[in-house]
Formats: C-alpha cells, sequence, structure tokens
C-alpha cells in the first residue's frame, strides 16, 4: 500500500482514545483488536497451510484460563500470565500438529473440534481447577511495573487499547516477517500442492506443526488479553460462536492474506455493535452464516483481495495470492 | 454385573439411532464427497418438525416421524439443488465451509423460530419403564430401537434392491458411465443428499422424546455422526451401522463407570483415537498400503 | 552406482505391480524405463523417490541405503522425481514456483526468519538469482512473472522441470516429461535434457516416445507386467524379440 494512505490508518488508529468519546466504542475497538490478532492466527493455519482449524476457540480459551488461573490462584504477574497464555497454547497446538501427522482436510477439521469439545468439557467438569461454569472472576488488570516509579495499572479502557494495539501491530509484524520468508514459502507449497512440496524437499509434517504452535500461540496470546481485559474468565470463552467469528473474519476478510483477518476482525466486530440496535443476537448470527456463504459464492478470495484487484494501488509489495484454479 | 448389563442395553438401544445418524452422514461424505458440517441440523429440523406436527391434535404420533423425514428430506433437496449443485467441481474446502455457513444459518433460524427454551415432546407410551429380569428399559426407548432398526434395514434395501439405489452407486462409482446409461447425474445428487438429511430428521423425531429439544442439539449430533462415520470408514453403510452401536455402548459405559459430565467428551475421544490410530476405520476392510 | 535398486516388488490388493525388479543407473547418464501402460513404471518411481512402500527390495542411492525414507528426505539427499500429471503451485507465478523449489537451498528458519531480517534478504536474492538463472536454463525467462495456471501446456512441463532442477538434483526422476507435447516441444524437451545431462545431473526417465527414447538415452531398461525383461543400449533392447512381443502382444511376429 502507498506510504500516505497507510500513515493516515496508523494516524488515526493511534490517536483513538482522543478522539473516540462513547467508552463503549472504545471497547469496541478493544475487543476488535482482540479478534484481529485471532483472526491472524487462525488465518496462518487456514490460509497459508490450507488447514481449517475449528478448535481455536480452545487455544483462545485455554491462554485465557492460563493467565487468569496464575494471576488469581498463584497471585504471578499478570505479564508471566501473558508468557503463558502463549506458550502454553503453544504446547497444546505442537500436540495437536504432532497428532495430527496426515491427517488434512475434514479429518484435521473434526480432530481440532475433538480436542476443543474435550476441553471444553474439561473447564466445565474439572471443578477443582476451573471453577466449572461459575468461572474465575477478580482476573487483575496488567501492570507496567517500572523501577523507580509506582506501578501503572492499565485498567483505563486507553490504555488496554494501546496495549492490545501494540500486540496486534506485533503480531503482524512477526505474522509478516514469517510469511515473506522460505518459511512462509514452504507453507503456502503446503498448501498449493503438497505432493510437490515434499519431491522438492518440504517437511510436510515439520512446517505443518511449526504453523500449529505459531497459530495456537497467537491465539493463546489473544486469550490472555481478552482475560485481563474483561477480568472474567469462564467456560463461555469456547463457545463456539467464537470459532464462528474468526472463520468468517478470516473467510470474509481474505484468507492467504495480511490485511485481509485484521479487516475482517475489524468489520466483523464494529458490525455486530451497530446491529446491536436494530436486531437480535439470533439474527445477526444468522446474517454471519449468510454473509459466509455470500462471500464464498461471489468473492471467494475475501474482501482485501477484491479490493485490491479493483484498486491495484492498494496491492501490498509480498506475494500476492491469485486466484485457484477449480479442483474438482 | 446387573449394572453393567444395563448399560449395555440402554447403549444398545441408543446406538441404533446414533446409526441411522451416521449412515446418513456417510453416505454423502463417502459417495458425494462432501463434507456435511450441517448433518446435525437436518436432525434438529426433524425434532421441530415432529414438535410442530404434534402440535394439531389431528397428528398422530406415529405420523409425526414420516412426517419429519419429507421435511428433512425436502430441506435436504432444496439445500442440494441451491448450494450444492452451483459449487459442484469447487475444492473440498470451499464446500465444508459452505456447509459451515448453511450449520449457522440453520441453527439460528430455529433459536429465532422456537425461541432457547428447551421443549419437550409428548408421547403416548406409558413412563413406567418394562422390567425383563435384571435390567429394565422405558417403553418408549424401544420404540425408538425398533424403529430406527426398521429404518436402518429400509436404507439398506433401498441401496441395495432398487433401482434407484442401483443408481446411486453407479453414480458414485464411475459417473460417466452411469449418465451414459441414462442416469440423471443431477438428480441423484439432489436424492442422495436428501437421503442423508431424511435420515438425519428421522434421527431427530426419534430422539426428541427422549431428550429434549433445543436449537443446538444439533452440534452434538453432528459430533456423534462424524464419530459413527470415522469409526466405520468413509462411504461404509454396514461400518456405520456398527459404527452407532459402538459409540452408544462406549458412551453408556462412559457415563455410568467415570462421569455423566464426561459423556459427550466419548464421542471426542473416539474421533481422536480412531483418525490417529486407524484412520480407515474400525470395520474397513484391512488394506495393505503399498 | 548412481541408484541401485535389487529385487523390488511391490503387491497390494492381489496385485503385483513390479516384481523383483533389479538394475542400477551409472552417475551422470539419461536412464530411460519404458514398458507398456501398467507395467509398473510410476509404481517403481514413487517407490524410488519414496511415495510408496516396496513389499520387498531395496533402493540404494550413492550407495546409502534410502527404501522406506520419506520422500522431503530423499529429496534432501538430490533425488527429486517429476510427476505424471502436471503437478505445478497453482496460485503461484513461474517465478514463486522456483523460488518454492529452491527450498533445499536456503537454510533461514523461523528464528532467522523473525530476528535476522539482514540475513533473509541477503538468503532471498541469493535464491532469486538462483531462480532467475534455473527460469533461463528451461527458457521461461519471458514469462517469469506470469501465474502458472496461465501458461501453455509445454510450458507448463516446463515450469515442472524448472521446480525440479531448483532443488539441486543429482539425480532427476522425470516422469513422463514429454506426454501430450507437439513434435517440436518434443525436441525442445530432448535437448533441454541433454543440457540437464551436460550440467552433470542423472537424468532417469520413464517415457512413451520411441523416437525421444532411443535419441537420448545412454541405456534403456524395459518393463512389462511388473517384470524387467530388458536392460541396455538403446539399439539392443529396440531390436530384443521380448520387446517387440511386448509392446506388440503374444502372437506378433519380430521384424528384422
Amino acid at each position: 500500500m502507498s506510504r500516505l494512505p497507510l500513515a493516515i490508518v496508523l494516524l488515526v488508529v493511534a490517536t483513538a482514545p482522543a478522539w473516540v468519546w462513547n467508552p463503549y466504542q472504545l471497547h469496541t475497538l478493544i475487543m476488535a483488536g482482540i479478534f484481529a490478532v485471532l483472526a491472524l492466527s487462525l488465518n496462518l493455519l487456514l490460509g497459508y497451510t490450507g488447514q481449517l482449524s475449528l478448535g481455536h476457540a480452545a487455544f483462545f480459551g485455554i491462554g485465557a484460563y492460563a493467565s487468569a488461573l496464575l494471576s488469581v490462584k498463584l497471585e504471578w504477574s499478570p505479564w508471566i500470565g501473558l508468557l503463558a497464555a502463549i506458550a502454553l497454547p503453544g504446547l497444546a497446538g505442537y500436540v495437536i500438529g504432532r497428532l495430527a501427522l496426515k491427517l488434512r482436510g475434514a479429518y484435521f477439521v473434526l480432530l481440532t473440534i475433538s480436542f476443543a469439545g474435550c476441553v471444553s468439557l474439561v473447564s466445565v467438569n474439572w471443578m477443582d481447577l476451573t471453577n466449572g461454569p461459575l468461572g474465575i472472576p477478580g482476573v487483575p488488570p496488567v501492570e507496567i511495573a517500572l523501577p523507580g516509579l509506582s506501578p501503572l495499572s492499565l485498567r483505563s479502557k486507553s490504555a488496554y487499547y494501546y496495549l492490545v494495539l501494540v500486540a496486534v501491530v506485533l503480531a503482524y509484524l512477526l505474522c509478516r516477517a514469517l510469511i515473506r520468508s522460505r518459511v512462509g514459502r514452504a507453507l503456502v507449497a503446503l498448501r498449493e500442492n503438497e505432493t510437490l512440496a515434499a519431491s522438492v524437499g518440504i517437511d510436510a509434517t515439520h512446517y505443518l506443526v511449526l504453523a500449529a504452535v505459531w497459530s495456537a500461540a497467537m491465539a493463546g496470546l489473544a486469550g490472555g488479553l481478552y482475560a485481563h481485559y474483561t477480568r472474567f474468565v469462564s467456560p463461555e470463552v469456547f463457545l463456539f460462536t467464537y470459532t464462528v467469528t474468526m472463520v468468517i473474519m478470516v473467510v470474509a476478510g481474505g484468507k492467504g492474506t495480511l490485511a485481509g483477518p485484521i479487516v475482517g476482525a475489524v468489520l466483523f466486530t464494529v458490525l455486530p455493535e451497530a446491529l446491536r440496535e436494530l436486531t437480535s443476537y439470533q439474527w445477526q448470527m444468522l446474517l454471519y452464516g449468510v454473509l459466509l456463504v455470500a462471500v464464498l459464492f461471489f468473492m471467494p478470495e475475501g474482501i482485501v483481495p477484491a479490493l485490491r484487484a479493483a484498486w491495484p494501488a492498494l496491492r501490498a509489495a509480498g506475494p500476492a495470492i491469485r486466484r485457484r484454479g477449480r479442483t474438482s | 454385573m446387573d449394572q453393567l448389563l444395563q448399560h449395555l442395553l440402554n447403549g444398545l438401544l441408543l446406538g441404533a439411532t446414533y446409526s441411522l445418524l451416521g449412515i446418513g452422514l456417510t453416505l454423502v461424505f463417502g459417495l458425494m464427497n462432501v463434507v456435511n458440517f450441517a448433518h446435525g441440523e437436518f436432525y434438529t429440523l426433524g425434532a421441530y418438525a415432529a414438535f410442530a406436527a404434534l402440535a394439531f391434535p389431528a397428528v398422530p404420533f406415529f405420523l409425526a416421524i414420516p412426517l419429519a423425514i419429507v421435511a428433512g428430506a425436502l430441506a435436504g433437496a432444496v439445500c442440494e439443488r441451491v448450494l450444492l449443485r452451483p459449487l459442484r467441481g469447487q475444492s473440498i474446502d470451499t464446500v465444508m465451509l459452505v456447509m459451515i455457513g448453511l450449520w449457522i444459518v440453520m441453527q439460528n433460524a430455529e433459536l429465532l423460530a422456537w425461541g432457547g427454551v428447551a421443549k419437550s415432546v409428548p408421547t403416548p407410551f406409558p413412563t413406567e419403564p418394562v422390567v425383563a429380569g435384571a435390567v429394565s428399559v422405558a417403553p418408549l426407548r424401544i420404540f425408538v430401537f425398533v424403529v430406527s432398526g426398521l429404518l436402518i434395514l429400509g436404507a439398506h434395501l433401498l441401496l441395495s434392491r432398487t433401482k434407484l439405489g442401483r443408481a446411486m452407486r453407479a453414480t458414485f462409482q464411475d459417473r460417466e458411465t452411469a449418465a451414459l446409461m441414462g442416469v440423471s447425474i443431477e438428480r441423484i445428487h439432489t436424492v442422495t443428499f436428501a437421503f442423508g438429511a431424511g435420515l438425519a430428521a428421522a434421527a431427530g423425531a426419534l430422539l426428541g422424546p427422549v431428550f429434549l429439544l433445543y436449537p443446538s442439539m444439533g452440534d452434538l449430533a453432528s459430533l456423534k455422526a462424524f464419530s459413527v462415520v470415522i469409526l466405520g470408514g468413509l462411504g461404509n453403510f454396514g461400518g456405520a451401522a456398527l459404527g452407532g452401536l459402538v459409540l452408544g455402548i462406549a458412551e453408556e459405559l462412559g457415563a455410568g463407570y467415570i462421569s455423566s459430565g464426561y459423556r459427550d467428551a466419548v464421542g471426542f475421544l473416539m474421533i481422536v483415537a480412531v483418525l490417529l490410530l486407524r484412520p480407515s476405520g474400525l470395520f474397513a476392510r484391512a488394506e495393505r498400503v503399498g | 552406482m548412481t541408484l541401485e535398486v535389487r529385487d523390488l516388488t511391490v503387491r497390494f490388493g492381489g496385485v503385483a505391480a513390479l516384481v523383483g525388479v533389479s538394475f542400477a543407473v551409472a552417475p551422470g547418464t539419461v536412464t530411460s524405463l519404458i514398458g507398456p501402460n501398467g507395467a509398473g513404471k510410476t509404481t517403481a518411481f514413487n517407490v524410488i523417490s519414496g511415495f510408496q512402500r516396496p513389499t520387498q527390495g531395496t533402493v540404494h542411492h550413492d550407495g546409502q541405503p534410502i527404501t522406506g525414507w520419506r520422500p522431503h528426505r530423499i529429496a534432501a539427499r538430490g533425488l527429486v522425481r517429476t510427476f505424471q500429471k502436471t503437478s505445478l503451485f497453482p496460485g503461484l507465478t513461474v517465478r514463486e514456483n522456483v523460488l518454492t523449489g529452491l527450498h533445499l537451498r536456503g537454510r533461514l528458519g523461523v528464528a532467522a526468519a523473525l530476528l535476522g531480517r539482514g540475513r533473509v534478504r541477503d538468503e532471498e536474492r541469493r535464491l532469486g538469482a538462483e531462480a532467475d538463472r534455473v527460469i533461463d536454463f528451461v527458457g521461461l525467462g519471458a514469462r517469469r512473472h506470469e501465474a502458472a495456471t496461465a501458461l501453455a501446456y509445454g510450458d507448463q512441463r516446463r515450469l515442472e522441470l524448472a521446480v525440479g532442477l531448483a532443488a539441486q538434483p543429482r539425480l532427476l526422476l522425470l516422469d513422463e516429461p514429454a506426454s501430450g507435447m507437439t513434435a517440436s516441444e518434443k525436441l525442445a524437451v530432448a535437448a533441454l535434457i541433454g543440457r540437464i545431462r551436460d550440467e552433470g545431473i542423472t537424468v532417469f526417465l520413464v517415457e512413451h516416445d520411441m523416437r525421444l527414447v532411443m535419441d537420448i538415452s545412454d541405456r534403456v531398461l524395459v518393463l512389462n507386467y511388473g517384470r524387467l525383461i530388458a536392460d541396455g543400449d538403446p539399439a539392443a533392447v529396440q531390436r530384443d524379440p521380448e520387446v517387440i512381443r511386448a509392446y506388440l502382444g503374444a502372437g506378433a511376429h519380430a521384424h528384422a
């Protein structure tokens, strides 16, 4: 994207707390940011290796619970909690990736759904650890402790907005660095033609596991951010609606692009808020389903690629994903 | 020991309906190569259709099930025509995502139409369980088992003995030849999908009275159907029939001896275990991997 | 010997695709594997390149047993194969396809991708130059930024060759590189194979076009019903009565 529009967007985004008067709207933006990290994580698997995970809510939830439990039950610093929120789901992703081995397509999806189902059941039934359906209240906010100064608690929405913004930017930059490298090419090769990839020396298992770990770790980070923002974690984080929303964000935004998931995340966090006045939650979810189908029919590449096709000035300097040929 | 027999019996009775659920899915998955994540929604549709039908006092209980099957089959035919036919030739991932979209739409439509409060279906059966020695069974469950068995038998006969069944099998084994023989490929696709949806709806109409009706009941049903399909092997009718029974029994044993809260985890764990250890299914013919 | 296959047998589902096949491929040569349809040629390729496990027998590459190794490990040793059906990375351009094929030539992993941008830039530049060299070698220079799916059939097969070459093979297995091509395209492919051999790469190919096979091969192997029935220089194989019988069917008379 050419420099000036991007700079303007960044400026607008960076100064949001200053001009967004309604705290509820700021809340929406924060949630959009958390979802952006989530969408980027799912995109790494779906958009780049081509495998769909419908269990990403599990990684999100594990991250949320890990961070919440460490800071509430062990009273450790929320920063350590966030680290755990990245590490533990990452480990889970490793296990899934290694277990999945030769599973592809629908079988992989089923494995991820089953995994998520099991984790969800554990969170509800293992009362000693997770407090079951009652959840874990009182999750402390993130604090920045600089030497010599009193700890700065990121309790206010503005402060948390910046934390989430930093996380989104970091996630985006890291993903971009990964994609624009030999590793990224290997991931794409797996999506495009796994057999050919193997014949030129690309180890499918290694890269799939890598993508799974990375993807899970990022989803976990989103979960950790969520936990310290809402200050309450319950089995509701495993609700299928989160997974559904993630999938829509990635598919509608543009899987296989870096901007797509972010655009999708903002769109599908802001849109429901706008619709909240007009319709009920069920209509909204119904609309999501219709939208998903409509996008797959008419704009299968997603919004961002469609926009790029219409306005070449928006094209990024990275590997653009062209329309795939039909495969029967 | 008595407990064990009771659990086994419960599992068997429940499992027959799981078989019914799984057979519909395995046919669609195996024959059409379509991963129907909305399968559970046709189950829900069948359950609510039966419920709606029974709201009319003129409708006898035993008519509700055929009505539900018809409703499911019709819905399936429409979905195939509107969603799947235009996408023929697209990658299996796109079709999978579209089915997920259908899942979302159907479930939330059901939520809007019926509300989130669970409903129960009145049945003409006595609630007093029938006692036979050490085990006891509710009459309703016997009815459900018998009807499930009859439907499975009927489905088998339809596939193996009728002209339609032969056409279905022919189409999915060798499309070109089938077309040359005068089989309407498009119609077969629609019929197959409707068939699968109808079976799911039947399962829903049967299990609805046993449990409660709520809009998201299809989620677990979908998962269990997939469990059965994976247990039995893709496209394997007999495998799905057996797989349903295995799942039913395993669930009952798990709920009885481990914990009832983790009952549904059995289905998940079976999926995971089979996928990892024997992806072709427990009952698939052993194939030497060349 | 670059490639040694001993007693290779592949049976599945009651069918014997290969039975007791043994042969060796000498370094720096062009060896062709021919035979009627269903003779087991692609099965042999699949086993050698790791895409299929043999029921019995061994495969050695440069003295190292590689039987049962997974394809990417075999490729890392310098044994690369192409496929019978056009096999490309459809969503990518010509250049991106070749860059992906250069995977083994790069070394940087996740850590470098995230932290060592300078090293990544250098490696990308090196790989980019290498990609351009390979693209020019196969003659696709003019189309380097076109989508792979937009290429004409002949150019797509050429791209396949480029991707295989990018993986830095010492032994290149080509599965029907000339199938579906016009006469002039076949001449170009033959010339290309010759140039590949001149680069020091051993070539082992499966082909149906007899003229092509006889023109470029140093040695010809013939399979029929899973068994090796001839192994020698092109002229001798062409005259071999059993080979002629295999192609024309039983009851045919050998012609001088």
